[in-house]
């Protein structure tokens, strides 16, 4: 346990050193989140009764998917990975007295918690200020606010560990480029990455709530804006709890037997 | 050009090399713009229009930035990938060589996976022409291929932009990404439903309105002002400071000396 703890150290503080790209990208987030609310705004303004949600609430969802935006971008992936599989230096990792699945984890986790720290904090203080409805606002309550976080992290996990299917496809398919392009424009869709889910037709919402990727952002989003309350935030809790474990468990089994029969490719 | 082409041709056959990896990378292009179309599919399942634009028009809409970014992409995709140009010191061997910079930069790489998304624009065209209710006489057939092609010089810039500001930093600034990536993204719309301030900015600092908005309003007959047909050609002339910025950032280039 001691050796991931301090891989994660390592991998964090070279994480946090990048701030001039960070403080460019903050203002590239504002930007986009500005231009996204706009867009809907527009919508809200030629037929405010359709809309699923209140503004506001959506304000909130947007600067948070802004705010957050490192712990569930779909497009981000370490090349480093992908080519440790294709060149063959995976034949070094596997020298390692640890273990590889746990150690690309930790180093995923670790590259986008150091990108969320620099990025976040501004974001937020700025948007707590903007006018209403552009703002965000608080959670409605303490014990939303809880369960909010809670489902950040496990929302977050799901991310991490649907990456590593995608780099276990590296095993099996040598050039992952195709799957992985596949992969991050269906996460971005199913996951309300481009649309906040709420706004897909009902019939289809039920359906695609279920899967994992609905449990990334979607749902500690909804449950800090209200959207989703009582019972509901609670089954749904437990739907991300089941994810995890799930994806966790089967990207043990593809890279047990994708290792056991790897062939590295010269030297 | 025929330099060129001979280019072109062994890019493509070293591309076409890993065929199921090409095939499957332009499928994710393609899948990548189809899911903005089903984002737009939606919303106008719930909405019925969007400050009067129907879902047809802004279909269209759609289309014809996403066909001028693709080509964009495809072809000028050496300055889109530039600043790994001068990191790695390929731009040195470039500066050598006894051809334009410009030529060599554009013709060194092309991206033929992004036709996937083209091919996107494609089909969403062929139900969009018919079904958007215009009237396609000779001055809109002319008015819909001029705001393809400003389009297409209008990214062109915006990637020479992008690369001429690697001569200074080195690494390349997330920040233009708001005006190719999120010109793009939010160019699926009509740019007036974003606001006076916002259409004012993309008339007058990123001309993108000229290619989209004004010609497109034309284009569905909300007007019937002539001008509007030509100001695509605007996106043309954005070529010219884009020139001048990439030979000013090429007086300041100093190799990183790897």
């Amino acid at each position: 346990m001691k050796k991931y703890a301090s891989f994660f150290r390592i991998r964090f503080i070279n994480g946090l050193q990048y701030r001039a790209a960070a403080y460019a990208g903050i203002f590239t987030q504002f930007a986009w989140g500005f231009m996204t609310l706009l867009m809907f705004w527009a919508f809200y303004k030629s037929e405010s009764s359709s809309f699923p949600m209140s503004f506001s609430q959506l304000s909130s969802y947007i600067w948070l998917q802004q705010a957050l935006l490192a712990l569930f971008m779909a497009w981000f992936f370490e090349n480093e990975i992908f080519e440790t599989i294709t060149s063959g230096n995976i034949a070094y990792e596997l020298c390692r007295p640890t273990d590889t699945y746990y150690m690309w984890f930790v180093r995923n986790v670790a590259v986008r918690l150091s990108k969320v720290v620099l990025r976040s904090m501004p974001i937020l203080l700025v948007c707590v200020f903007l006018p209403s409805p552009f703002g965000i606002t608080l959670p409605i309550s303490s014990k939303a606010a809880f369960l909010f976080i809670l489902s950040v992290l496990f929302g977050f996990l799901i991310m991490v560990a649907f990456n590593m299917l995608i780099y276990i496809s590296a095993f099996y398919t040598i050039s992952p480029m195709g799957i992985r392009i596949l992969a991050v424009s269906l996460t971005e869709l199913l996951s309300g990455a481009i649309i906040p889910l709420p706004f897909l037709p009902d019939g289809l919402r039920k359906v695609i709530e279920l899967l994992p990727f609905a449990s990334m952002q979607n749902t500690p989003f909804l449950i800090y804006t209200g959207f989703l309350t009582g019972t509901e935030v609670i089954n749904k809790i437990i739907l991300q709890i089941i994810w995890v474990i799930g994806l966790f468990v089967l990207g043990k089994c593809l890279m047990k037997n994708a290792l056991k029969k790897v062939v590295v490719q010269g030297g | 050009m025929r330099l060129y082409t001979r280019y072109l041709s062994i890019i493509l056959r070293s591309q076409m090399q890993y065929k199921a990896s090409f095939f499957m990378t332009m499928l994710g292009q393609f899948l990548v713009s189809f899911s903005v179309f089903l984002s737009i599919y939606f919303m106008f399942q719930r909405f019925n229009s969007v400050q009067g634009f129907t879902y047809n028009e802004v279909l269209l809409c759609f289309a014809i930035i996403l066909a001028s970014f693709s080509l964009a992409e495809c072809f000028v995709r050496g300055f889109d990938a530039f600043n790994r140009t001068i990191s790695n010191g390929v731009f040195d061997r470039i500066m050598v060589r006894p051809r334009n910079e410009i030529f060599q930069v554009l013709a060194s790489k092309t991206e033929f996976t992004r036709i996937g998304r083209l091919m996107q624009a494609v089909v969403v065209f062929a139900y969009a022409i018919p079904s958007s209710g215009v009237d396609w006489t000779i001055d809109k057939i002319i008015t819909l291929i001029l705001m393809i092609a400003g389009g297409f010089c209008l990214f062109s810039g915006l990637f020479v932009i992008y690369a001429s500001l690697c001569f200074f930093t080195t690494e390349g600034l997330e920040f233009i990404n708001i005006f190719t990536d999120g010109g793009r993204e939010f160019g699926t719309y009509p740019l007036s439903i974003y606001g006076e301030g916002i259409l004012k900015f993309f008339t007058y600092v990123v001309p993108l309105a000229l290619v989209q908005y004004y010609p497109f309003i034309y284009l569905i007959g909300r007007t019937s002002n002539h001008i509007y047909m030509l100001l695509p050609l605007g996106g043309v002339l954005f070529l010219a400071p884009c020139y001048f910025f990439w030979r000013f950032g090429l007086r300041h280039y100093k190799s990183t000396g790897s």
